[in-house]
C-alpha cells in the first residue's frame, strides 16, 4: 500500500471510477441514425434524436446485446428485468430535455475485474453496475463570438456507464483499471476504446483519508480522456486535498475539471449547484425483460478474454507474465504472435514481436493491423533463426530488407547469400587467421579473457556476419585456451 | 348541401360506394359548413386545396372499385396529430409555426384508408384542459345552447369540453363526418358528452402514439369522435394498428369493429360501480344513469353492483402522474431547434423567455406541478406513491372484470358550463374528469354516448368501460344503448 506523505503524516487515496464507453454499433440506442465518428455536423440525426414533437424512442436490441455481453465479460450479474429512466436537465445539446438512462434497475449488476500490478501481484476491483444511456450531442462555443453551435451527431449514441466500487488506492491502480476495462471491451468488440475520439471517457471520484479511517469527502474529476491524464489528475487532486486538509481546510463535494495545459484540477460546480435530475421511469418505454436463454446464447459467444489468454500464453508458450501482458493488451497483438510462433521458438517469437516489430510499427506510425510485415512473413523469418539458417543479427538485416522490398525472408536469405556458415572448418580457418594476424591482442586476451569478444567480432566481420556466433565464440575460446 | 353534411359517416360511405354522391361533393359541402360555423372556432386551419386533391383521388379509387374503409370521408384532425407539410401546433404558441416533415401513424393509417383531411381542429393547449379554454388560438364554443326558463334559447356561450373541444364541436355542428381526438384523462369522452357526440377512447396501446404530440405518455391514447357508434367503430378500425415505432403499442390484430354491432347483448354482465355515486351528483345525472341501466336490462343484459374501492384516489393520482410526465415531455420545447424562440442574454434566459412566452398558464401550472412531484425529496411521497395507487386502481378493475364484462357510469358530473365560468378555479375544472380518469389510469377502453338532455336542454353522456382490447363488446353494447336512447336532439349552432 503506498500512501501520500503529508506534513502531518500519511494519507491514503480512495478512488472509484465511472467509465463511459460508447457501444460499437451501427445505429443509436433509441433511433436508427448512424454513429460514424467525424461525419459532417448534424448529418446523423433522426427525428427522434432531434426530439421532434411526437417522436418516440425504440430500444436498439443490438446495443442491449452489447451491454449484456460486456456484463458477462466483467464477470457481472445480468439483470433479467431492467428499466429505462429519464434524467431531466436542460442543455442545448440535449434535445429531449432529458437523457434516457437506467437509474434504479440497470441491465448489469455487480461484477469483478482483476488488475495485475507492476510487482506481479493482483488486485480485485468491484464493479457496482453497468447501465445503458444516451450520449448527448456536442456544444461548440468557440466558432462565433456571441453564439454557440450544436452538433447532434452524437446525440443518442449508446453509452455503457461502468461504475466501479471505491476499490482503488493509487493512481497506478486507476490507470491499470481503465486499461484493463478498455482491453476487455476491445476483446468483446463492444467498444473500440478510442479515448482520443471520446469513445471511452472516465469520471474519477477521489477522496483522501488517514489510513484505515472513514471515507473522506470526494471530488469528481469529469470527462478524462487519456490514461496518462487520469494518472496526473489523481496525483494532483489527492495532493490538493491533503494540502487543503492539513492547512485546516475542509473538502467540499464538487465536480472538478482537469486542465491539461495548467496541469491542475479546478472547480466546475459544487454539490449545491448540482442538478436535481428528477429521475423517473421513461413512460415511452416498457421495462426490458430478458429470458435467461437470451443471456446464455450471448454467453456462448464470449471470446477468450485477456485473463484467460494471459494464462494460456504462459502455459502454452512458456512466456513470462510480462511478455504475456504485452501481448494480451490487444487481442490483435496476441493473434499476431500466435501466428508468428507457429513451429518456431516461442521466446524468440515474442522478442521479435514485442521488440523489433513493435519498435518498427511505433517508429513508422503503423498499427498491428496495418503492419507492412504480416504475421506469416515474420513467422518465416523467425523460423530461419530458430533452425539456425541465419543468426539473429543477420535476421535483423533481413527484416529491414523485407520492410523495403516486401519479399519473403527465405528468398532474401537465398538471393543475398546470407545463410549462416556452420561449416566448422571454414570458421576455424578464419579464427586461425585472426589470431595469427594479431599476436598483441592474443596476449591481452590471455590476461583479460573478456577480450575474446574482440576476436569473435573480427571473425564475424571476416565471414560477413554469416558465421554462427556461438560456434565462433567457442572456437576462439578454445584456441586462446580460455575455457 | 346540408343533406351531405348531416349524413353519418356510415351513410356517407354507403352513398359513396353506391356512387350516389362523390367525395368531391362531400368535401365541398363540408367546407361550406366550416364557413358557417366559423364563430365556434373549432378549426384553426383548413386545408381546402389538399382536401379537394384527396377527394379527387378518392373519387378515382371509388370509380375503380378500390375504396378503402374511409374512402372519400371528410375528417377533421385534432391539432395534436402531426400532419406532414400541414402546420401542427398542439394549440400552443410555442409551436405556432411548426410544420412537420412527417405524418403521425394514426393519420397516416386514415389517409391510406382514403379519408380526406378538412383541416386541423382546435384543442386545449397540449391537450391540457377540460373546457378548450387554454388554446393559444382562443376558446372553442359549444354548438349547444341552454334552454332558458322562458323556454327560449339562452345565448350564453358554453364550453364544448376538452381537451378535444374542437373535434367534438366540429362533429356536433356537422363540420366534419368524424374527427380524431386524444384522451389522457377524459379528453375524448367529456367533450363528446358535452356536445351530444360519441367519443371512443380505446385500450392503451391500441393506437400508435408515434407522431402525436405527447402530453402524458403512459395515459395518452388516440380515438375518434363521431355522431354514431357505428361511425366510431369504422374510424377506430382505421386509426388502430400495431406500430413498432411506439414501444407501448400492442401487437394485437385489429378486428373489423363494425361487425361487432350485432344488436345482441343478451347475457352480458354489466357492472355498476357504487363508488361513482359521488356526493352532490345532480339528480338528473343519477336518473340518466338509472335510465341506462333500464335500457341494458331491457336488452337482456344482467346488471351487477360492483366496487372499485380506489376510485376516489383516481383524480388526485392522475394530477400527479400526468403533470409529472408532461413536465418532462414538454422539456423539448426549448426554442433551440424549432418553435418559438425568445432571445435572452444567455441560454438559461433564452429558455426561460421562450417557455414563459410560449406556454400558457395551464401548461405552466402543470409543468410546475410535475416538476415538483418529481423533485428530490418529493418523488417518493408523490410520484412513487401515485404509481402504487395506480396499480391498485388497475387491480380494482381486474377484480371487477372477473365477474362482469363491462361497466356503466355517467361520463361527466355535469352538463356543459359557460365559457369563463370555471377557468379561474382549476380544482373545480379538474373535477370534470372524475368519472373518466380512472379509465386512463388503468389503460382501459371506454366510450361515451349521448343518452339524454339536462333540464336546460344540454346533452348528457353515459360511459361504458370495457376490458383491455375488448373494444368489440364495448361497441356492441354502445350500439344497443344508442338505439334505446334514440338521441335525436340537435345543437342550435350547427351548419344548416
Amino acid at each position: 500500500m503506498s500512501y501520500i506523505q503529508g506534513a502531518t503524516g500519511d494519507w491514503e487515496i480512495v478512488m472509484g471510477l465511472e467509465i463511459h464507453a460508447q457501444i460499437s454499433s451501427n445505429s443509436k440506442l433509441m433511433s436508427g441514425a448512424a454513429t460514424t465518428f467525424g461525419a459532417e455536423p448534424n448529418s446523423q440525426v433522426s427525428l427522434v434524436d432531434a426530439a421532434m414533437p411526437g417522436m418516440l424512442p425504440v430500444v436498439n436490441e443490438f446495443c442491449y446485446r452489447q451491454a449484456v455481453l460486456t456484463g458477462l465479460g466483467l464477470n457481472a450479474e445480468i439483470n433479467l428485468v431492467s428499466i429505462f429512466d429519464r434524467k431531466n436537465y436542460f442543455y442545448p445539446d440535449l434535445p429531449q430535455g432529458y437523457q434516457i438512462s437506467q437509474f434504479t434497475d440497470p441491465i448489469v449488476g455487480k461484477g469483478i475485474v482483476t488488475i495485475e500490478l507492476a510487482d506481479g501481484s493482483t488486485h480485485d476491483i468491484g464493479i457496482e453496475r453497468l447501465h445503458l444511456e444516451q450520449d448527448a450531442g456536442k456544444s461548440i462555443h468557440d466558432l462565433y463570438p456571441n453564439q454557440s453551435c450544436v452538433d447532434l451527431n452524437r446525440s443518442g449514441v449508446a453509452l455503457m456507464e461502468i461504475v466501479s466500487d471505491p476499490d482503488m488506492r493509487t493512481a497506478e491502480q486507476a490507470k491499470l483499471y481503465v486499461t484493463k476495462i478498455r482491453t476487455i471491451l476491445r476483446y468483446l468488440g463492444t467498444c473500440d476504446g478510442n479515448m482520443e475520439q471520446g469513445s471511452l471517457r472516465a469520471d474519477v471520484n477521489v477522496s483522501v483519508r488517514r489510513p484505515g479511517a472513514e471515507l473522506g469527502t470526494r471530488c469528481e474529476i469529469k470527462n478524462m480522456n487519456s490514461i496518462r491524464n487520469i494518472g496526473m489528475a489523481i496525483e494532483y487532486e489527492a495532493r490538493r486535498q491533503v494540502d487543503l486538509i492539513e492547512d485546516g481546510g475542509v473538502i467540499t463535494q464538487e465536480t472538478r475539471l482537469w486542465d491539461v495545459a495548467k496541469g491542475e484540477t479546478r472547480s466546475m460546480r459544487s454539490k449545491e449547484e448540482a442538478h436535481d435530475y428528477r429521475y423517473f421511469p421513461d413512460p415511452d418505454l416498457l421495462p426490458v425483460v430478458l429470458e435467461q436463454s437470451f443471456v446464455d446464447a450471448i454467453k456462448a459467444t464470449i471470446p477468450e478474454l485477456p485473463d484467460q489468454k494471459h494464462e494460456r500464453l504462459m502455459s502454452q508458450y512458456g512466456l513470462n507474465s510480462y511478455d504475456a501482458n504485452i501481448l494480451v493488451a490487444a487481442p490483435e497483438n496476441a493473434d499476431y504472435f500466435e501466428i508468428v510462433a507457429k513451429g518456431v521458438d516461442a521466446k524468440l517469437a515474442v522478442n521479435w514481436v514485442t521488440g523489433d516489430l513493435f519498435g518498427m510499427l511505433n517508429k513508422q506510425g503503423y498499427t498491428i493491423a496495418t503492419s507492412p510485415i504480416n504475421a506469416e512473413a515474420l513467422g518465416e523469418l523467425v523460423g530461419l533463426v530458430t533452425d539456425k539458417t541465419v543468426s539473429n543479427k543477420i535476421a535483423k538485416q533481413v527484416f529491414e530488407i523485407m520492410l523495403k522490398t516486401g519479399e519473403g525472408a527465405a528468398k532474401i536469405v537465398e538471393d543475398q547469400g546470407l545463410k549462416q556458415v556452420t561449416d566448422t572448418g571454414a570458421i576455424e580457418k578464419a579464427v586461425d587467421q585472426v589470431i595469427a594476424a594479431n599476436p598483441d591482442k592474443v596476449e591481452q586476451a590471455i590476461a583479460k579473457p573478456k577480450m575474446a569478444g574482440w576476436f569473435v567480432g573480427q571473425v564475424m566481420q571476416a565471414t560477413g556476419g554469416k558465421a554462427n556466433p556461438q560456434a565462433v565464440s567457442d572456437l576462439v575460446k578454445s584456441k586462446l585456451g580460455l575455457d | 348541401m346540408s343533406e351531405l353534411t348531416d349524413l353519418s359517416l356510415s351513410e356517407a360511405r354507403n352513398k359513396l360506394l353506391n356512387k350516389d354522391i362523390t367525395a368531391t361533393e362531400l368535401a365541398t359541402a363540408h367546407f361550406a359548413a366550416i364557413k358557417q360555423i366559423e364563430p365556434l372556432n373549432a378549426y384553426i386551419l383548413t386545408t381546402e386545396d389538399k382536401a379537394l386533391e384527396m377527394a379527387a383521388a378518392s373519387d378515382a379509387k371509388l370509380a375503380k372499385g378500390q375504396a378503402g374503409i374511409l374512402e372519400g370521408i371528410p375528417v377533421g384532425v385534432k391539432d395534436l396529430f402531426c400532419t406532414k407539410d400541414v402546420r401542427t401546433t398542439a394549440s400552443s404558441k410555442i409551436l405556432g409555426n411548426f410544420i412537420p416533415t412527417y405524418e403521425s401513424t394514426v393519420t397516416a393509417n386514415m389517409w391510406t384508408d382514403g379519408a380526406v383531411l378538412l383541416g386541423k381542429l382546435n384543442c386545449d393547449e397540449f391537450a391540457m384542459g377540460s373546457s378548450n379554454e387554454t388554446s393559444y388560438f382562443g376558446d372553442v364554443v359549444n354548438p349547444w345552447q341552454r334552454r332558458g326558463d322562458d323556454n327560449k334559447t339562452d345565448d350564453t356561450k358554453l364550453v364544448p369540453g376538452g381537451s378535444s373541444g374542437g373535434s367534438a364541436a366540429a362533429v356536433a355542428a356537422r363540420a366534419c363526418l368524424a374527427a380524431t381526438a386524444t384522451d389522457t384523462g377524459g379528453s375524448i369522452r367529456q367533450p363528446a358528452a358535452f356536445t351530444g357526440t360519441v367519443g371512443m377512447k380505446p385500450t392503451y396501446g391500441r393506437c400508435s402514439r408515434w407522431g402525436t404530440v405527447a402530453f402524458a405518455s403512459s395515459l395518452d391514447q388516440a380515438g375518434p369522435i363521431t355522431r354514431t357508434v357505428r361511425d366510431a367503430a369504422i374510424m377506430l378500425q382505421s386509426m388502430a394498428s400495431y406500430d413498432n415505432k411506439d414501444s407501448t403499442s400492442v401487437n394485437v390484430a385489429v378486428p373489423a369493429y363494425e361487425k361487432a354491432l350485432t344488436g345482441d347483448i343478451r347475457g352480458l354482465k354489466i357492472g355498476i360501480p357504487k363508488e361513482f355515486k359521488v356526493d352532490g351528483m345532480p339528480a338528473e345525472i343519477q336518473q340518466l344513469w338509472q335510465q341506462g341501466i333500464e335500457w341494458l336490462k331491457a336488452a337482456g343484459a344482467e346488471i351487477y353492483d360492483v366496487s372499485l374501492p380506489h376510485t376516489k384516489y383516481a383524480l388526485p393520482t392522475y394530477y400527479i402522474v400526468a403533470p409529472a410526465e408532461a413536465s418532462s415531455n414538454l422539456a423539448r420545447y426549448d426554442g433551440v431547434r424549432y418553435g418559438l424562440r425568445v432571445a435572452g442574454d444567455n441560454i438559461d434566459e433564452q429558455y426561460a423567455n421562450s417557455r414563459a412566452e410560449g406556454f400558457g398558464a395551464e401548461v405552466q401550472r402543470r409543468i410546475l406541478i410535475g416538476t415538483y412531484v418529481l423533485s428530490a425529496g418529493y418523488y417518493d411521497a408523490y410520484y412513487k406513491k401515485a404509481q402504487r395507487v395506480r396499480t391498485l386502481i388497475k387491480q380494482d378493475f381486474d377484480r371487477a372484470y372477473e365477474k362482469i364484462d363491462l361497466l356503466l357510469t355517467p361520463t361527466t358530473p355535469t352538463a356543459a358550463f359557460g365559457i369563463g365560468e370555471n377557468i379561474g378555479d382549476p380544482l373545480t375544472m379538474y373535477l370534470n374528469d372524475i368519472f373518466t380518469v380512472s379509465v386512463n389510469m388503468a389503460g382501459l377502453p371506454a366510450i361515451s354516448i349521448p343518452a339524454g338532455l339536462s333540464a336546460d336542454g344540454l346533452p348528457l353522456g353515459l360511459q361504458l368501460i370495457g376490458k383491455p382490447f375488448d373494444e368489440e363488446t364495448l361497441f356492441r353494447t354502445a350500439d344497443v344503448m344508442e338505439t334505446a336512447a334514440n338521441f335525436t336532439a340537435r345543437p342550435q349552432l350547427m351548419a344548416k
